[in-house]
């Protein structure tokens, strides 16, 4: 076939099952040769109607689903949900909820390692979609540690279902302080390690430097959100410009994309997400260690409201008759913003629920961005995305 | 400079004099603007410098068909409502719109020229609510698959008992209570 001749377009299918699309994405791809000239997503094959059955739940029953809004990051989307609820309960003295602060601590610790593991994912599944498989056993292996002290808390290495509305469901295991700070070292050295191996890497960063660059303008357009929006330079973090639960009390960077590769580069390139990512987990650490420096101990008194770990009597009591009315509440995810907008008519049932995700905006630039790429660098556009498909679907 | 919901407001009102405040009992507030204004209403809030309301955070439909407590202030009892939650990276403040579309012919005009990731939203609105968004490039469903009948988020959704084929009720169950009280 001549592929010189205008008109020679092949439209093929990339996915729903294809290793490099994370998931169950579909991309309907029209190439020109090896390069694209439309690039059609289509979305929903996970689609689970989440909202829909949070309808039918009462509101402390939503919790485990938020888990499975995105799998990657279960303890960050619960953390997302109850704070969402706590701000509707806040807006009545009746219903508002004093939540402990050893709670609110160990809430950020577990955030925070929750988005270390998840960029730990992100990371190393990109590295092995550019063709590098070592980078990506370093990274899971990691991710292994913080699922282990995971389970030793909550029981679940994947779908948590820890945080409850009031607090958390259990106190911290014995002995998890001394773990994760010992857990924290070996991570530090394993990303130092992560970094030498592949960061500089010629192949890797011709990879992905200049590549489906995104103008700070069109970032923001588009609701690209958290390491995608700061990949292109600018500069917002939920945490340090809205911070919720106690992260004004934390002293942390917020890195931003500045054409980390160079001459090839051009800012808000694919290489850019990657070192914002990879800085990020960096500073997580440094959150981390603030937490555990910071954290009142333990009372062993469910209710304390410095030591304990969840005020569940008076959630209860609260979640029976909520404040009627609506509140959209903002989290800074790994994949960036994730919102609650809820909706309550005062009864125990929700009356709507809408989650805003990361990932599902980050599919509305692709119609936009990848006709003139080609194939390859789609893989790696996908990649440093970090899209995760149960969130786009829901 | 951040501004409050009430100067935001009245920056809107002077424009559009038809432009409402709506607010909920737990404070929530909110412009409520006709379908026929909102492309307006949105063109000015992202270009007005000094609201510059660059990003839409999101764009969430809402069936106020079962809802007494809100239903005061709408414009219609059983309205669909569109909510933009708007947040300006320039000035760090942030407001909710809603536009009321009526049941029975439900349209908003699109913004997806103002902001561009509206087009999924409103294909997702599209999908999930059937509402009607004129202007929009490519108007399908996204969530749920081309040929499926309804919307589910409405409240007075009709479960479908089968789909391509397959039964989706099982013996002896009945939909017709909807969700479990």
């Amino acid at each position: 076939m001549n592929l010189e001749r205008e008109g020679d377009y092949i439209t093929l299918s990339m996915g729903p099952h294809h290793p490099a699309t994370h998931g169950v994405l579909r991309l309907e791809v029209t190439t020109d040769g090896e390069v694209i000239r439309a690039c059609k997503p289509d979305i929903g094959y996970l689609h689970r109607s989440i909202e829909k059955i949070g309808e039918c739940l009462e509101w402390y029953q939503f919790v485990p689903y938020t888990d499975r809004v995105d799998y990657v990051c279960s303890m960050n989307s619960n953390h997302a949900w109850v704070c969402a609820v706590e701000t509707l309960l806040a807006s009545s003295e009746e219903t508002r909820l004093a939540i402990p602060e050893r709670a609110e601590y160990i809430r950020i610790l577990f955030a925070e390692l929750n988005r270390i593991s998840s960029h730990m994912v992100g990371l190393g599944s990109m590295t092995m979609d550019m063709g590098a498989f070592t980078p990506f056993l370093h990274a899971l292996s990691q991710r292994e540690f913080i699922n282990d002290i995971f389970e030793k808390t909550c029981g679940a290495r994947l779908t948590y279902n820890y945080m409850c509305v009031g607090g958390l469901v259990r106190d911290l295991h014995a002995g998890a302080e001394n773990e994760i700070r010992a857990m924290l070292e070996g991570l530090e050295k394993a990303m130092i390690d992560f970094n030498r191996l592949i960061s500089s890497n010629n192949i890797f960063k011709a990879r992905l430097a200049g590549v489906a660059a995104v103008s700070a303008e069109d970032a923001v357009s588009y609701g690209l959100v958290g390491p995608n929006l700061r990949g292109s330079g600018v500069d917002f973090d939920l945490r340090r410009d809205k911070p919720y639960g106690l992260y004004e009390r934390f002293r942390f960077d917020v890195p931003v994309g500045k054409a980390y590769a160079g001459a090839d580069g051009r800012l808000g390139d694919c290489y850019d997400r990657y070192v914002v990512r990879l800085l990020e987990v960096l500073e997580s650490i440094r959150i981390c260690r603030q937490a555990l420096d910071q954290m009142p101990p333990a009372s062993g008194v469910e209710d304390d409201p410095v030591g304990g770990w969840c005020v569940a009597k008076a959630a209860q009591k609260a979640l029976r008759k909520p404040p009627v009315g609506e509140v959209y509440f903002r989290c800074e995810n790994p994949r960036g913003e994730t919102g609650y907008h809820i909706v309550s008519d005062g009864t125990k049932f929700p009356y709507r629920i809408k989650i805003r995700t990361g990932s599902f905006t980050a599919m509305s630039i692709f119609e936009k961005l990848v006709p003139g790429l080609m194939i390859a660098d789609l893989v790696a556009l996908i990649g440093s995305f970090d899209i995760v498909l149960p969130e786009v679907d829901r | 400079m951040a501004l409050s919901f009430d100067a935001i407001f009245a920056k809107v009102q002077v424009r559009f004099p038809a432009a409402g405040a709506g607010s909920a009992p737990n404070g929530a507030r909110w412009i409520e603007v006709q379908p026929s204004e909102a492309l307006g209403v949105a063109t000015f809030l992202k270009g007005d410098p000094a609201l510059s309301f660059d990003s839409l955070c999101c764009l969430s439909g809402i069936d106020l068909l079962r809802f007494p407590a809100l239903q005061k202030d709408g414009p219609s009892s059983d309205a669909l409502v569109c909510a933009y939650d708007l947040h300006s990276l320039e000035h760090r403040h942030e407001v909710r719109v809603k536009v009321f579309a009526s049941r029975t012919r439900p349209e908003v005009p699109s913004v997806e020229s103002v902001w561009g990731v509206a087009g999924y939203f409103e294909r997702e609105i599209f999908d999930l609510l059937g509402v009607e968004f004129p202007g929009h490039h490519d108007l399908r469903r996204i969530l749920t698959p081309q040929d499926w009948v309804g919307h589910p988020l409405r409240k007075d959704y009709v479960y479908p008992e089968a789909y391509a084929g397959v039964e989706l009720k099982r013996e002896g169950q009945t939909f017709e209570s909807g969700p479990y009280k």
